[in-house]
């Protein structure tokens, strides 16, 4: 992990929950802990590429990975297709961009890795995400960001149905609409629309925060508006304004959902705890 | 599973039996047990395509004397024709048990629908002044190939490929289903339907029939049943979401027209490219890229969202 000064140069952070409690989830102390023994020493200004064209999703990752394994740190994907499961699975640091489409299941299973996708993505993208930061410059489809644990995962467009259902963390931004159910069952983590939401968002949701930029359909059973604070308008701007998404008329208008009930054996926990069960 | 596909062309006609193979052998994945297709060709004036069957592909295994009992039922098939005064003025056996008839008949669509299955074996798939209907078993290129679909010409069409899970792997329970007894409507469904007795049993006591046991059939019936009162094809889809339970996401086609409706869930996927020249939809992007290869822009319809286009 060379380079690395801080913990959030490992895309981790510290993260304040409910006001309560002020909690650091990792320290650099523990950075072993979070490195995995086999990640590849990759040299970032090493660039190869991976010509999609008539081949499986299999044959593409198995290319990917032999690029890492000599040293490449920066992979470019041309003509993806839209073909499914490309870029999973990948535990460590290194920049990957793709030249079109994805299809469904891109991008799960990350742990490091910074993506940029000029097209658009199918279902489940980004899925189970544990630290990296994956852009999206088009439209995605439905359960965007499922049960992702860490890191940014950004949509420029607009995206479907259950949006970051099961969120356990990190950041998903979209920079249109989203659907139905968006939020359902979310943990923790922040989910930021930029424009309208559909029905039930964050039904269940026992814990995360939800800004939305537009109108909202309804919202679901637990979830309910709370003070849009200016920490929070601080924190949308920094994180819209990284992404080049700030709306024209700031982060003022935003809506902040958050969970109105809490289970009570999950609210009882202590935030090292919680770390723990989610 | 399964996989469901549609385009139309809304600047005159393409090669839609070409196109729709290539969408659904993109959708092989998500079904291998039967491909079908409902492509819109350009009508005959006064002429009806009729596409019927007299066997499953199955019933060819089962007995050495089964060729002589379609022989039998193809005879009789064209007897009935006969008797309710249809001239027939082609004739093409696609397969061994698939037929297509070109026809001209001015009578009762159902007494004609209804007298020909009376015969043992016999279903109708389609009958259509623009609408053919060719399901069987097997991939999109093998049924492509077996009935001849890569040179079709027409305006619009959807297509299936079926994994079964409610019913069996048969050419029967295969997609699409011709809205019996009206001309040119078909259905591909992809999806549950969870009241499906309740509402079959409904349309029954309104003297609809049903020849299968898939849930997609109901569809089919359904649409076909409130066009029928007059209804519009986007309000009969919008009713469709109110009254029909389930996880579900199907298409629909008339002569002219291609609609689409999603259930409340947002449950089954659906991805949407549309642009001044055509419309494409399918189950999964990859479709849509078989024939549209360079990047476009698409997107997912939301939940409880209809949509029609016009050829």
């Amino acid at each position: 992990m060379a380079g690395v000064s801080s913990s959030h140069d490992m895309g981790l952070h510290v993260e304040p929950l409910k006001g309560r409690d002020i909690k650091t989830m990792f320290s650099l102390e523990n950075e072993g802990g979070y490195a995995y023994v086999f990640a590849p020493d990759v040299d970032f200004n090493k660039r190869g590429s991976v010509d999609c064209e008539g081949k499986e999703a299999t044959e593409i990752n198995g290319e990917i990975r032999e690029l890492i394994k000599s040293g490449h740190g920066s992979i470019v994907l041309e003509n993806p297709g839209a073909k499914h499961s490309i870029i999973v699975g990948i535990l460590h640091r290194a920049n990957f961009i793709v030249n079109g489409s994805l299809g469904y299941f891109g991008c799960g299973l990350l742990d490091g890795p910074m993506v940029r996708i000029s097209g658009r993505v199918g279902w489940s993208f980004g899925e189970n995400m544990m630290a990296g930061v994956c852009v999206v410059e088009k439209n995605a489809g439905s359960t965007f960001g499922a049960a992702i644990r860490g890191g940014d995962l950004v949509c420029k467009g607009s995206v479907g149905s259950r949006t970051g259902i099961d969120q356990k963390g990190g950041t998903i931004l979209v920079g249109g609409d989203t659907g139905a159910f968006s939020g359902f069952m979310m943990q923790r983590g922040r989910m930021v629309v930029c424009g309208n939401a559909g029905k039930n968002l964050g039904d269940s949701m026992y814990d995360g925060t939800i800004y939305i930029g537009g109108e909202i359909k309804d919202l679901g059973v637990d979830a309910v508006p709370a003070d849009l604070t200016d920490l929070d308008k601080a924190w949308l701007t920094r994180k819209l304004t990284q992404y080049e998404m700030m709306p024209e008329k700031g982060v003022d208008h935003f809506t902040k959902i958050v969970a109105g009930k809490q289970l009570w054996s999950y609210d009882n926990l202590e935030p090292s705890e919680k770390k723990l069960v989610l | 599973m399964c996989g469901i596909a549609g385009l139309i062309h809304r600047k005159g006609t393409s090669n839609v039996g070409q196109e729709m193979t290539n969408m659904l052998q993109a959708l092989k994945h998500r079904g291998p047990d039967s491909t079908g297709y409902a492509i819109y060709g350009e009508p005959e004036k006064n002429t009806y395509v009729l596409r019927f069957k007299v066997a499953e592909q199955e019933d060819l295994d089962k007995s050495l004397k089964m060729s002589d009992e379609i022989k039998r039922r193809k005879d009789r098939v064209d007897e009935t024709l006969k008797d309710l005064g249809v001239t027939v003025s082609e004739l093409e056996d696609a397969t061994e048990y698939a037929f297509r008839y070109e026809i001209q008949y001015d009578g009762d669509m159902q007494k004609l629908a209804d007298h020909i299955e009376d015969i043992q074996g016999a279903e109708i798939l389609s009958i259509g002044a623009s609408l053919e209907l060719i399901k069987d078993l097997g991939d999109a290129s093998v049924v492509s190939k077996a009935y001849g679909l890569d040179d079709f010409t027409g305006t619009h069409g959807i297509g299936h490929t079926r994994m079964a899970t409610e019913s069996d792997v048969d050419i029967r329970s295969a997609h699409p289903y011709w809205a019996y007894p009206y001309s040119d409507i078909a259905v591909v469904h992809n999806g549950q339907i969870t009241n499906y007795w309740l509402m079959r049993r409904q349309l029954e006591r309104e003297g609809q029939r049903f020849v299968s046991n898939c849930d997609s059939e109901l569809l089919a019936v359904y649409v076909a049943t409130s066009l029928e009162k007059g209804m519009t094809l986007e309000d009969t889809l919008k009713k469709s979401i109110e009254e029909i339970d389930g996880v579900f996401t199907y298409l629909v086609t008339t002569k002219d027209q291609l609609g689409m409706a999603k259930d409340s869930m947002a449950a089954k996927p659906m991805v949407l490219y549309e642009s001044d020249d055509m419309v494409a939809l399918a189950s999964e992007e990859v479709a849509i890229r078989a024939i549209i290869p360079h990047e476009i822009d698409t997107w997912d319809p939301y939940d409880e969202e209809v949509r029609v286009w016009q050829a």
